[in-house]
């Protein structure tokens, strides 16, 4: 049987490559609007010094945008490595939007990328810009075709089951493109993006504010930043509050979790700010909350009931029940696929045939599953809660802290007073890393907060590993970890090293 | 929509085009990365061979990317099969290329000559490994993979990865080596000048022979090993799953193909006449058409061992009926119908912006042009 080690580890892998690809990503998705910006006005204008800028954070694109690469790859290939069963299991549907993005947008980003910093010569201004263009196109696109797919992983439209293949088969390509959580989610995480590129940034730029350095350079970067942060921390805000809504719709386990609401309560629900949370016992200690206002953000409503978690274990213990109906008359049909009788139980069942996979783990022929195993298997359906509520409940603290720097710094940046205030100087650069915090929360919310599902609903997560062995995996992860903190360290020399230099590494000596 | 039966042939066909595609554009950068070291006689030498597909490698690279995600999409149990089998000799491949995008970037960006002689071993294994593995995979198809599936498609690899490197898989292995080694050599002997071209011209005439010659051995070696061969299999028109049919081992099973098609004879004759290409051009100095003719090359050798394995894709060695085929191991009728879509419209927008960039930084690569753009170069 599967072993639970293997698949604890295989996540483990799968968590800490993403996280790592993640640290390069929203820089490449943020930065490269920015150096489009900045060469717009260098077209418009003619002014040299918005070339240069172009030139030089380009130079830190670069840098970035080789790891970025270099860990893309491996996502690539690692759903088939370490996923295997998963990649069987909804590749028909999956595999889909992977291949799309490779064709349109990868192939546009990194050809564009090539011509970025080797064709300041041979195109013209606006050809040169029109690259610039091409390239932020590219990398967008391949945010919003990754997201579908997990989109999709977080809401399984237009598919159905297939016994003869054992698989999922897409029924609705169009679904599968314009799922609204998707939507969200993509703009919500690209925007996130954003604002880790501004405030990259601009704290650079308030770091030669403070050593008194390049400061023409530093000042007219500084108000791009701001202005391009502000607008994206209002977006991440605002799709982060449409992404809470459509998870309401379509994961009450998730919300539950979340908000730490353990009971049903009459809608509209209350908001906890802040609780003790008590897991053994399924309540909370303690808890300062704001009545209604849960209901109101999620629902949008002030009819519609939230469940809590009591209820909703209480209910998907009918689903596992139900489930297992589904296998026993999958297991029948498989051996004789005129048996009318099992197909019509199957027919009834299928919707639940994710809960009965469930119960698996604990047994493996669901026909001996226990009553204890049913609960069990009911009671994981809802991930731990206290991981949940707090770090969903740090990204919103970080999101609200950002707004606040980004409007105070287009404030400043307007009135012309930047350079005066050096402890808001000293803030914009020591706030660097607050973006990529909230964006590795922001995905284990989103990802932790699936569990105990790949797919939702359809596919648990202990199934979709490979069958691989422990040493392997150990192997792998020491190697993935090994090898990739190595580079991270070197990327972090660069970049440092770079950004120090400042504007004069353009220069040629012996030019 | 097309039928099914006809999608399932015409991704076989893209699948191909893909791996050629790699060949040809991936290729030739991994054939530079490999000759570095061996061409590259000081720090310019190199840095003139890097800039050559400098503003290209990431381009090309998304070949590779494109041929795993068109693999998961088309060929759902292969994808899964394959890449969880032979874990470590992907891992391997995988490893060795985390060297090539931060080569590229990185080297040159400090002076330091230990820096600069580190990453370029770096892109040597970047560009050498996954061009020996590749080989050393698909020679291993021809033997047969040790996995099975179980009655919930579920599927087990028996093997070890050391199994792997027998002297028949590794055979194949040089043969893939040599000939990205050619692309790269023809390529760099249209893009430089002087010395480092004439020493590009050289390697890639001993490239040329060693291929021709890997290649009849590996010809002559394929027919003595027993190949497999479909007894049974419902209407491959409709939806199959891998178990639904009968295979059996026979030798000289995978000329079945060539025997039966004798016109099929001209793919693998292809390769000499890129080969012999390649020497005349070269001599007479028709650089881009000696680039032709060892892409012919990578054409001919490639769909020469597609045809050979055809209609199989991974042949399973522990449970002949298990192997998955281009007819049982595909995507629903749908997923396939819209890839192919999808690929129709996108393949030919890449291709006309792939030439266009291509001729954007067309022209030769010199030392003086390096000495003097120091800074803004890799
Ligand atoms: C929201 C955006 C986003 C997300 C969720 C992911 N990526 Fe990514 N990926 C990008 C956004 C991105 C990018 C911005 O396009 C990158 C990062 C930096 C870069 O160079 O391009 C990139 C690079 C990149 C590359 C290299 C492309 C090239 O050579 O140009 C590959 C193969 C992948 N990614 C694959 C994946 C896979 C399989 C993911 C799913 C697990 C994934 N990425 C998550
Ligand atoms: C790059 C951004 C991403 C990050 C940072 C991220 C983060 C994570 C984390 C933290 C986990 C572990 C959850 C756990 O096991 O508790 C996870 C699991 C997983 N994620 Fe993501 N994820 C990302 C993108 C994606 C995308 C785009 C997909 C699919 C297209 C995806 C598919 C999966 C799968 C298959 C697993 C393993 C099964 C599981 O543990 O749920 N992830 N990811
Ligand atoms: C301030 C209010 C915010 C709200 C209401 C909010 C809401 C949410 C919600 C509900 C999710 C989970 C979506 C899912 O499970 O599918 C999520 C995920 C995420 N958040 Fe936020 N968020 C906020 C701020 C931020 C900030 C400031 C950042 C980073 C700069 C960020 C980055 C992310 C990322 C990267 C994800 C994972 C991708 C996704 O599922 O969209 N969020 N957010």
């Amino acid at each position: 049987m599967i072993d639970p080690t293997v698949v604890e580890l295989s996540r483990l892998q799968f968590a800490s490559t993403a996280l790592y690809h993640f640290i390069f990503v929203p820089l490449t998705l943020g930065l490269v609007w920015i150096l489009f910006i900045m060469e717009s006005v260098y077209v418009i204008t003619g002014k040299p010094i918005y070339k240069e800028m172009t030139q030089f954070w380009g130079k830190l694109f670069g840098i970035n945008f080789a790891l970025g690469v270099t860990t893309g790859i491996t996502m690539e290939f690692q759903f088939g490595t370490n996923w295997a069963y998963y990649s069987h299991y909804v590749g028909d549907i999956f595999g889909a939007p992977l291949a799309i993005e490779a064709l349109m947008a990868f192939f546009l980003e990194s050809t564009m990328f090539g011509l970025f910093f080797f064709g300041w010569n041979r195109l013209s201004k606006g050809g040169h810009l029109a690259v610039t263009g091409l390239l932020a196109l590219g990398t967008n696109l391949s945010a919003i075709l990754i997201l579908i797919a997990n989109g999709w992983m977080q809401d399984p439209v237009g598919a159905v089951f297939n016994p003869i293949t054992m698989r999922m088969e897409l029924t609705d390509f169009a679904a599968l493109i314009f799922n609204t959580g998707a939507q969200a989610k993509f703009v919500h995480t690209v925007a996130a993006g954003y604002v880790a590129g501004a405030l990259f940034v601009l704290g650079i730029s308030a770091w030669y504010l403070l050593k008194g350095r390049h400061l023409e350079f530093a000042r007219r970067s500084f108000r791009i930043a701001a202005s391009f942060g502000l607008i994206g921390i209002m977006g991440v805000i605002f799709m982060g509050d449409e992404s809470g809504y459509h998870v309401a719709q379509t994961q009450k386990s998730k919300l539950a979790a979340v908000e730490a609401m353990w009971e049903t309560e009459p809608a509209p629900a209350s908001f906890n700010i802040i609780a003790g949370i008590n897991e053994a016992e399924q309540k909370n200690d303690w808890s300062l909350q704001v009545p209604q206002l849960l209901g109101m953000i999620a629902t949008r409503s002030t009819t519609e009931v939230l469940p809590g978690i009591r209820e909703i274990r209480e209910t998907n213990q009918e689903r596992v029940k139900s489930g297992i109906e589904a296998i026993i008359a999958l297991e029948v049909m498989r051996k004789n696929p005129a048996d009318e009788a099992a197909k019509a139980t199957f027919e009834k069942h299928r919707q639940d045939m994710g809960y009965g996979l469930l119960v698996q783990r604990y047994s493996p022929d669901v026909r001996q599953a226990t009553p204890e195993m049913i609960a069990q298997a009911a009671h994981d359906t809802v991930p731990k809660v206290a991981p949940m509520f707090w770090s969903f409940r740090i990204m919103v603290g970080l999101g609200v802290m950002m707004l606040g720097l980004f409007a105070f710094a287009f404030y400043s940046g307007i009135r012309g007073t930047i350079q005066k205030n050096t402890l808001f100087l000293k803030a914009c650069l020591w706030s660097i890393p607050l973006p990529w915090m909230a964006i590795m929360i922001g995905w284990f919310v989103a990802e932790y907060g699936r569990q105990p599902w790949t797919v939702f609903d359809m596919l648990p997560t202990y199934l979709s590993a490979s069958s691989l062995s422990v040493a392997s995996l150990l192997g792998s992860i020491a190697g993935f970890v090994g090898f990739y903190t190595l580079l991270l360290i070197v990327e972090m020399y660069l970049m440092f090293k770079y950004a120090r230099l400042g504007p004069a590494v353009l220069k040629q000596d012996n030019a | 929509m097309l039928d099914y039966m006809t999608l399932k042939l015409i991704w076989w066909l893209l699948v191909g085009v893909l791996l050629i595609g790699f060949a040809i554009m991936d290729g030739h950068d991994m054939g530079v990365g490999t000759l570095l070291p061996v061409l590259g006689k000081d720090d310019t030498d190199r840095r003139v061979m890097i800039n050559t597909i400098a503003p290209h490698w990431d381009g090309n690279q998304v070949w590779f990317i494109t041929a795993g995600g068109a693999i998961f999409a088309a060929w759902p149990f292969v994808y899964a099969t394959a890449f969880s089998g032979l874990y470590w000799a992907l891992l391997l491949v995988l490893f060795a290329l985390f060297f090539r995008p931060v080569g590229f970037e990185y080297r040159s960006k400090l002076p330091n000559p230990a820096w600069r002689k580190s990453w370029d071993w770096g892109i040597f294994a970047g560009s050498a490994i996954p061009a020996l593995v590749f080989g050393v995979a698909f020679g291993n198809l021809f033997l047969g993979l040790p996995f099975y599936l179980d009655d919930t498609m579920r599927s087990f690899y028996t093997g070890s990865f050391w199994a792997l490197l027998n002297p028949f898989a590794l055979l194949f292995g040089a043969i893939s080596l040599t000939l990205l080694t050619l692309q790269g050599a023809t390529f760099l002997s249209h893009r430089t000048e002087g010395d480092l071209q004439a020493r590009a011209k050289k390697a890639a005439s001993i490239a040329t022979v060693v291929l021709l010659v890997a290649f009849s051995i590996a010809g002559f070696w394929v027919s003595r090993i027993d190949g497999y061969v479909i007894q049974s299999i419902p209407d491959v028109g409709t939806t199959l799953n891998p178990l639904m049919k009968e295979v059996t081992r026979a030798p000289g099973a995978w000329f079945a193909n060539y025997n039966a098609m004798p016109i099929l004879w001209l793919v693998p004759a292809l390769a000499y006449i890129g080969g012999a290409l390649v020497l005349a051009c070269l001599r007479s100095g028709k650089t881009l058409i000696a680039f032709v003719g060892s892409s012919l090359a990578c054409v001919s050798v490639i769909l020469t061992a597609g045809i050979a394995l055809f209609p199989f894709v991974l042949p399973s060695s522990e449970l002949p009926k298990a192997s998955l085929t281009a007819w049982d191991a595909t995507s629903s009728h749908m997923t396939l119908n819209v890839m192919l879509w999808v690929a129709l419209i996108f393949t030919p927008i890449v291709v006309a912006y792939t030439g266009w960039a291509y001729r954007v930084m067309s022209g030769k690569v010199t030392r003086d042009f390096i000495v003097k753009n120091d800074k803004a170069l890799y």
